[in-house]
């Protein structure tokens, strides 16, 4: 018997967010979108990198990612940007695990997987 | 090696953006996996393999060329051809009409001319395809 995701046919979703919150007001867009997507059953990953790791600060007041981080979607950091940026892992927002580009792209070649930048 | 294809499509041009540099770095990570790795090569993305582009001195801090060593993206994107030059494969294909709009012919060798319909092509025949946009 197929399993509720075969059924569905439900997707991994990977989300690379290059924005920083701060500047880009559409990350909402994101956050918005993810949690929907994994509240319809599929896998929702969201990268973040570049300027998008800025939101993995502690002190991040407006970030949305402990909302993701509830919503149970896997939020990753590109490790070379957040040492870019000086971010301290003792800073980092719980729930956001540093990650490497190498991670990235075994997420983007798996099967049944849309990759959305932003 | 793997049977997976990764296709990319860029079109920031180079010295503008982290997505530049964000999007080498996974072509390489790609291809030390032993993925096949496509990329389209749009609008000012076709300058990235462009073999006019010249390091330079600085002049402020007084450094030469060679103590400056200054990196160009034509470089980087010759050296991740060499290492994608078989198995596994890295086919970097820029736009035609968007070479043509810029001048931008003299590209590094391995570089391929195309269009859409070649990306549409790539993207039907991979695993998966991520399009990096301008902001």
């Amino acid at each position: 018997m197929a399993s509720r995701k075969e059924y569905y046919n439900m997707a991994n979703y990977v989300f690379i967010e290059s924005r920083d919150p701060f500047e880009s007001r559409d990350t909402g867009f994101v956050a918005d979108t993810a949690t929907a997507l994994k509240r319809g059953d599929n896998e929702v990953t969201v990268f973040l990198v570049q300027n998008g790791v800025l939101a993995c600060r502690n002190n991040a007041a407006a970030s949305r990612l402990p909302q993701m981080a509830k919503a149970g979607i896997t939020l990753l950091a590109d490790d070379f940007s957040v040492s870019e940026r000086g971010i301290q892992p003792a800073e980092m927002t719980p729930g956001v695990r540093r990650s490497s580009i190498e991670a990235l792209v075994d997420l983007l070649v798996r099967e049944n997987t849309k990759a959305i930048w932003h | 090696m793997s049977d997976k294809t990764l296709t990319l499509a860029l079109m920031d041009p180079p010295y503008e953006s982290a997505n530049s540099t964000t999007a080498l770095r996974i072509v390489s990570a790609a291809l030390k996996k032993g993925i096949n790795v496509n990329v389209f090569a749009y609008e000012g993305a076709v300058n990235l393999p462009f073999k006019d582009q010249a390091p330079h001195a600085n002049p402020v801090k007084g450094t030469t060329v060679e103590e400056e060593d200054h990196p160009t993206t034509k470089t980087f994107v010759a050296s991740l051809l060499e290492i994608g030059k078989g198995s596994p494969l890295l086919t970097w294909m820029n736009c035609g009409l968007c070479v043509d709009e810029r001048g931008a012919g003299n590209a590094v060798d391995g570089v391929k001319r195309g269009g859409p319909a070649d990306f549409l092509r790539m993207a039907q025949e991979s695993t998966n395809t991520l399009v990096i946009p301008t902001k």
